[in-house]
């Protein structure tokens, strides 16, 4: 559940979206701080040090992106980018430079408050997945054993699609890049190579889902990455 | 010849219209002041830096462009203070010279510049050969100018003036530059003071010329000199006054009564005569034409005698004749048939400068004139060169010059006769040993011109004489009736071989003509065959370079005033910053580069590429030889091949505007429809909005299902803005000229899986089936667009088929593409709209029913962005049935290394 109280940072140049979402955040019962700008941004949240920043990307004064490398700096409050489709390099960017989710706009009550949920959960445990079992479907994962079975049956994975699953299943329900896949699977070096990822994205998606063709657990976000999707409200932007 | 004369009151329309298009062109243009004087030394510099002095107290912003102070003191001081523009540096022959800086004058753009010294000729490498033409320039930018100039310099009067003084000047101004000059003011200084001032040292000699010069100031030089300034300056007020009652309608009875011809040709002379007639032709306020007849014998006449000729006909020009050029065998009477054509009042002419006995045997050009003139006026001018010209050196162009070989042909070939008549003496008789002898001397003169066969004749007849004549092998001659023979045989030997040679130089003539003509017809009937710039480039590149046996470059103007060589042309003859020059001077101001005045030292001459009243690029031929270039600047040929080049490439130019035209019309079509649809598009779901959001604003108690209801709607009716919105950017995105597609290996798994993620809620109440083949392969492809493309297709479905319904999705392989099907069970598509549904803003059953217009239009632009296509038809069973091929893309099987390891 949501942990009422948490500090919400909103950093959006748009008056009437800025309303919209300080109403819906305080109704859950969340704390807001506000800012119109980046350079006020970065100064709010040394102020406040908060939980979370939802952060616009088109801010009148700089790129939201510096707002995104200021706080890595020293905060590892997580920070989602709302952003207008059509730009997915800039969400990639944003994402690559330290940013947890993004969220497209337009987006309804319910996503955002998935997508803040989830942000706040993996900060609070930290260790993400204490439970080394997940399910999905009828197919269970054993992050201790390092098995994976469906309907009691061993699925065989290679060392790299384990891998693959691994990562995706540690970032739970949030967006991760090809970028950050590649890395954190094949290593630094191959970062550019999407290609092998697609496909064994595709053998992962044969041995993992029900109906491959149309994906009930491994989600594709164009132009972005991947999210594996355990909790249901999150619909994909 | 009189002008239908107007009412007295009124001016004639025509003539103020001349005035109003002149004035037009000088609130363009700069105005030019310039200060006349009748020598060196009357002090026209120091009264134009004291005007400069005057303009600047009345704050106009003068500066001193440059100013030849010769080191007097006092015209030093009154250049104090004025700014002044540094000198251009320009190395010749190792020599650093300075000269005007004609590009820092047109980068400063003062409002009145001084060019001291307006005849002065500039140092080669600069970008006119004369300042006159920098000052031309100058004037055209707007800029006002003062200049001096001494009476000597004028192009007119450089004959008399050379007359009187026995100095010629080579630095000559046209009289059209003075005449066009917004004011003239004459600075006079009687002679006696003059020379005061001389003695006194006021007058700056150049060391060098100081003896020259001396010569010059003579007393009776200075007299004639101030006269002929005075005069020249009375003639020009009297042409102002001419203008100004023109312009005031007190007098309407001016009209044109005269029309001048002068007949030129490749003499030395010729120039002369040019300037006796421009004199003339302005003191009788009369048109004027220099006519050339070029004759078969003319056609042939050396490139030195052409050169001659070439400069009259340019100095013709530069006074402001028309020139004509027209081809003949009699000049008399096609001067005579073109001067009655033209109904011209006077005829000029040159004294003839050839023997009284060829006139006698030939007949004389002037005497045809005068005989056939009839009303016409003939002025004959003298023949007497002047002081300082030389005989003219008209040489006939044999092809084999003055090489020692045809003679000696001509002498082997009567040895061979003798020979043989030697052989054949006792069978055949003496008289047609004679004409054995005459055949030899017609093939020579047929073969090698008239020298070789003139000698032929003389050796024939001392042959003859020697072998034939009794007493056998002595030149002497025992029958004093021989005599005759001999001079009968060699008068018709020197007749035939004139004879022969005249047929042969036609004959040349009409192949040099025949070839000019079938070059001109051939580069015009391969023209008129082709469609692209390109190609036309490269034909005329090959035709002009057939003529010239040169390189050559055909150049484009574009839209933004850029000059761009066609590929195919020599472009790496422009690569060059001074022929870049030439080239753009050839497209504003007519042709330029080597061969004419104006930047004369680049490889290449430019000519214009003219075509209905606009100038459309420039045409560049360069050949080693200057001399020959200058040559081909002067022929018609040219001209005619850069016409027919200019035609070739308006009509492709035309063509492409209409297309172009054409693009824009259905653009403004499309910017229509888009307008209706998306203000239709737009309002309902703003409707739907703002009703829903004022209900649930109102105050007062409701259910909460209700307000739900409200909220759902409101939220539905956004997500479709958001969807036009997308719509539209990828629209504009696909549109855009060169937009890249970010395209990888992409498995369609990844965005067909999306887009039914992303669906998820609308396709809801509607059964979907996907079918991807197991063997499906990486398609290279933008998957964000591919994504969309898929969404667009699915929620058409889920929008145009009632809930329950199945959607089947399928993918498959055939050959290099991939098919993905989207396949419903709703009403289908109307017959025989399957193709105009893609159509932008189009929509089933018309704008009433809703939708976005945009959807399908974005799925075909996405596949044709990626080379495949799509299609629309209605399957059997019912339903519409939405086909999209994409093409696998290159290498899929090759760079998959991770395939064998996947299952490893």
């Amino acid at each position: 559940m949501s942990e009422p109280g948490a500090l919400i940072l909103i950093v959006e140049d748009e008056p009437s979206v800025r309303r919209s979402l300080r109403t819906i955040l305080l109704d859950c019962g969340f704390r807001v701080v506000e800012a119109e700008t980046a350079a006020e941004a970065v100064l709010r949240a040394r102020e406040h040090n908060p939980d979370l920043v939802l952060l616009d990307l088109g801010l009148p004064d700089r790129d939201g992106l510096t707002v995104v490398t200021a706080m890595r700096a020293w905060s590892l409050a997580p920070v989602i980018v709302l952003s207008a489709r059509g730009q997915e390099d800039d969400k990639v960017t944003a994402l690559d430079s330290g940013a947890d989710d993004y969220l497209m706009k337009p987006f309804s009550a319910n996503e955002l408050l998935a997508r803040i949920r989830v942000a706040l959960r993996h900060v609070a445990q930290r260790t993400p997945l204490r439970d080394p079992v997940v399910e999905l479907g009828d197919v269970r994962v054993d992050l201790g054993r390092r098995v994976v079975t469906r309907s009691g049956q061993e699925i065989h994975l290679t060392p790299h699609e384990y891998k693959l699953l691994e990562v995706l299943l540690r970032h739970a329900d949030r967006v991760v890049t090809h970028r950050q896949l590649l890395n954190e699977v094949w290593g630094p070096g191959h970062s550019t190579e999407t290609r092998y990822l697609r496909v064994y994205m595709v053998a992962l998606r044969q041995k993992l889902e029900p109906v491959p063709g149309r994906p009930r657990w491994i989600i594709t976000e164009p132009g972005v990455g991947y999210r594996l999707r355990l909790d249901r409200e999150l619909a994909s932007s | 010849m009189n002008r239908t004369e107007l009412d007295g009151d009124r001016p004639d329309p025509e003539a103020l219209l001349e005035v109003a298009r002149a004035e037009e062109a000088r609130a363009k243009r700069g105005e030019l002041k310039i200060f006349f004087g009748a020598a060196p030394g009357v002090g026209k510099t120091y009264a134009m830096l004291e005007a400069a002095r005057r303009a600047r107290a009345e704050k106009i912003d003068v500066v001193v462009g440059v100013v030849e102070t010769h080191g007097r003191s006092e015209t030093a001081a009154l250049l104090e203070g004025l700014e002044r523009l540094a000198p251009r540096t320009i190395e010749y022959r190792g020599k650093p010279l300075q000269e005007f800086d004609l590009e820092a004058a047109l980068a400063r753009r003062p409002g009145l510049l001084l060019v001291d010294e307006l005849a002065h000729t500039n140092v080669p490498g600069s970008q006119h050969r004369k300042r006159w033409q920098d000052v031309d320039l100058l004037l055209s930018s707007g800029i006002d100018i003062y200049t001096t100039l001494n009476v000597q310099h004028l192009e007119s009067l450089n004959d008399v003036v050379a007359q009187i003084t026995w100095v010629r000047v080579r630095e000559t101004v046209p009289d059209a530059v003075f005449d066009r000059a917004d004011d003239v003011e004459l600075c006079d200084l009687p002679a006696d003071e003059l020379l005061e001032r001389l003695q006194e040292g006021k007058v700056y000699l150049p060391e060098q010329a100081r003896h020259a010069t001396e010569a010059f100031f003579r007393k009776g030089n200075l007299l004639a000199l101030r006269e002929l300034a005075l005069r020249r300056m009375a003639q020009r007020v009297d042409s102002d006054v001419h203008a100004y009652r023109r312009a005031h309608g007190i007098s309407t009875t001016w009209a044109m009564s005269e029309r001048i011809l002068v007949c030129i040709g490749p003499s030395q002379n010729g120039p002369r005569l040019v300037r006796a007639a421009a004199r003339m032709a302005a003191g009788l306020r009369a048109e004027w034409i220099a006519l050339h007849v070029e004759t078969p014998r003319l056609a042939l006449v050396r490139v030195t005698g052409r050169g001659t000729l070439a400069e009259t006909i340019r100095l013709a020009e530069s006074l402001g004749a028309e020139v004509v050029n027209i081809g003949g065998e009699s000049i008399g009477e096609r001067i005579l048939e073109y001067a009655r054509a033209r109904n011209v009042t006077r005829l000029v002419v040159g004294k003839p400068s050839q023997p009284r006995w060829r006139e006698l045997l030939g007949g004389s050009v002037l005497d045809t004139l005068v005989r056939g003139s009839g009303a016409i006026d003939v002025h004959v001018i003298s023949g007497d060169e002047g002081p300082l010209a030389r005989r003219p050196t008209l040489q006939p162009a044999t092809p084999s010059g003055a090489s020692p070989i045809p003679y000696a042909w001509a002498v082997a070939g009567v040895v061979g006769v003798t020979g043989v008549c030697t052989l054949l003496y006792s069978y055949i008789d003496l008289s047609d040993i004679i004409m054995l002898y005459l055949l030899v001397i017609m093939v020579t003169a047929a073969r090698f011109g008239r020298g070789p066969s003139i000698l032929a004749a003389v050796v024939s007849v001392a042959a003859f004489n020697f072998c034939f004549v009794p007493p056998f092998y002595t030149f002497a001659v025992a029958d004093a009736r021989y005599m005759l023979t001999f001079g009968v045989m060699l008068l018709v030997g020197i007749v035939i071989s004139g004879l022969t040679e005249r047929v042969r130089m036609q004959a040349e003539a009409a192949r040099g003509r025949e070839q000019r003509t079938a070059i001109l017809y051939s580069l015009s009937r391969e023209l008129a065959q082709l469609r692209h710039k390109q190609s036309i480039g490269t034909s005329a590149a090959r035709h002009v370079a057939e003529l010239a046996g040169g390189r050559v470059v055909v150049l484009v103007a574009g839209a933004d005033d850029s000059l761009t060589p066609l590929q195919g042309t020599d472009v790496e003859l422009v690569a060059d910053p001074l022929e870049q020059a030439a080239a753009r001077q050839a497209l504003e101001r007519g042709p330029a580069g080597a061969g004419t005045d104006t930047l004369s030292s680049a490889k290449a001459l430019y000519v214009p590429l003219q075509a209905v009243g606009r100038t459309i690029g420039v045409l560049g031929v360069t050949t080693g030889d200057p001399v020959r270039l200058r040559h081909l600047a002067e022929q018609e040929l040219l001209a005619a091949m850069s016409g027919q080049v200019a035609l070739a490439l308006h009509r492709v130019l035309l063509a492409q505007e209409a297309q172009q035209a054409e693009l824009r019309a259905r653009t403004e079509e499309l910017r229509g429809a888009l307008l209706s649809s998306v203000s239709h598009d737009l309002r309902t779901p703003l409707t739907a909005i703002s009703t829903a959001a004022s209900v649930l604003g109102q105050a007062g108690p409701m259910a909460d299902e209700k307000r739900r209801e409200f909220a759902s709607s409101i939220y539905e009716e956004a997500l479709g803005l958001g969807r036009l919105v997308t719509n539209l950017l990828h629209m504009t995105r696909l549109e855009t000229p060169g937009v890249a597609l970010r395209r990888e290996w992409t498995p369609l798994e990844d965005p067909i899986g999306a887009a039914l993620t992303r669906l998820e809620r609308a396709l809801g109440r509607h059964m979907v089936n996907v079918s991807l083949a197991p063997d499906l392969p990486p398609v290279l492809l933008d998957e964000v667009l591919f994504e969309h493309l898929m969404l667009n297709l699915l929620e058409n479905a889920a929008k145009y088929t009632p809930p329950g319904s199945a959607i089947d999705v399928s993918a498959r392989v055939e050959g290099a593409s991939v098919v993905v099907e989207v396949a419903d069970r709703g009403g289908g598509i109307p017959a025989g709209q399957e193709d105009r549904i893609f159509e932008k803003y189009f929509r089933v059953g018309g704008p009433a029913q809703g939708g976005f217009g945009l959807g399908l239009a974005i799925c075909r632009a996405i596949a044709v962005a990626h080379g495949g296509t799509i299609t629309a038809a209605n399957r059997p069973q019912g339903g519409a049935l939405f086909c999209v091929t994409m093409p696998i893309g290159e290498e899929t099987q090759t760079a998959l290394p991770s395939a064998q390891e996947a299952t490893a």
